[in-house]
């Protein structure tokens, strides 16, 4: 997951990108012709410190490798937000980044 | 006998603990909804905000393309001035399942949130603002799509 955080305007401007392939469960594959299983990210979450700042959920209509962009007060540039996803298979990531 | 005993009150001690661990992401997070599964927009909404009714917002501003050439990926933005939001979320009124997204927006969090979506086809994108009392909000606007999103 690629986050970029800034601090801007007394607001923290947070852009991310999800590399994941956003499967709807619809799709063919090419080659044999059989269903590709649904695989898509459920929920992103962002914390700053204790206190939850976005919250994601996601069905299959999102777009292959996910893009957000979300702002929030109360946050400075140095300040560590963790973001984490999971998906309908269990899969998941966590990321920290630091605002600048 | 005691030992045994004690093996009990331990595994019931962790079983606690492990429960209580499973519960707190529960708690603090809205949990995902099955109405992301629901087949039509009424389902979705039943599902996901117990009602179906909204009322049409224009303090609820939604930026998509009014032509996306690819249904794949449609930029969408919404912000709102609408006071008290809960959550946004984003209905694709003709895929296969409408419901595309949900956002919740803690206090501080600005409602202006963006993402990129799939639409199977022409079809109008509702905006859905929901607020703490619990009215929803809504505008729509229609994407023309040259090719579909979805199949393929």
């Amino acid at each position: 997951m690629k986050v970029k955080a800034k601090f801007e305007n007394n607001k923290v401007e947070v852009k991310l990108l999800v590399k994941h392939p956003m499967d709807t469960g619809l799709q063919k594959d090419k080659k044999n012709g059989d269903l590709i299983p649904a695989k898509y990210i459920q929920e992103l979450s962002c914390m700053h410190g204790d206190k939850l700042v976005f919250l994601a959920n996601f069905g299959r209509a999102v777009s292959k490798d996910p893009y957000l962009a979300f702002s929030f007060s109360g946050g400075k540039a140095g300040d560590t937000l963790i973001l984490k996803w999971f998906d309908n298979l269990g899969d998941n990531e966590e990321t920290k980044v630091v605002i600048k | 006998m005691i030992e045994r005993r004690n093996l009990l009150k331990g595994i019931l001690g962790m079983t606690a603990v492990f429960s209580a661990a499973l519960l707190i992401p529960k708690l603090a997070f809205a949990q995902w909804s099955k109405a992301f599964d629901a087949n039509t927009t009424e389902k979705a909404m039943t599902d996901m905000f117990n009602k179906t009714e909204t009322t049409k917002s224009d303090k609820i501003y939604l930026k998509v393309p009014e032509i996306a050439e690819n249904g794949a990926v449609v930029p969408v933005n919404i912000t709102t001035d609408i006071d008290n939001v809960k959550t946004i979320s984003i209905v694709a009124l003709k895929n296969p399942q409408p419901l595309a997204c949900s956002f919740t927006i803690p206090e501080g969090t600005d409602s202006d949130v963006s993402i990129r979506i799939r639409l199977f086809e022409t079809m109008d994108v509702q905006a859905i603002v929901e607020t703490h009392d619990g009215t929803l909000y809504s505008v729509q606007k229609e994407v023309k799509v040259t090719i579909g999103g979805c199949g393929g």
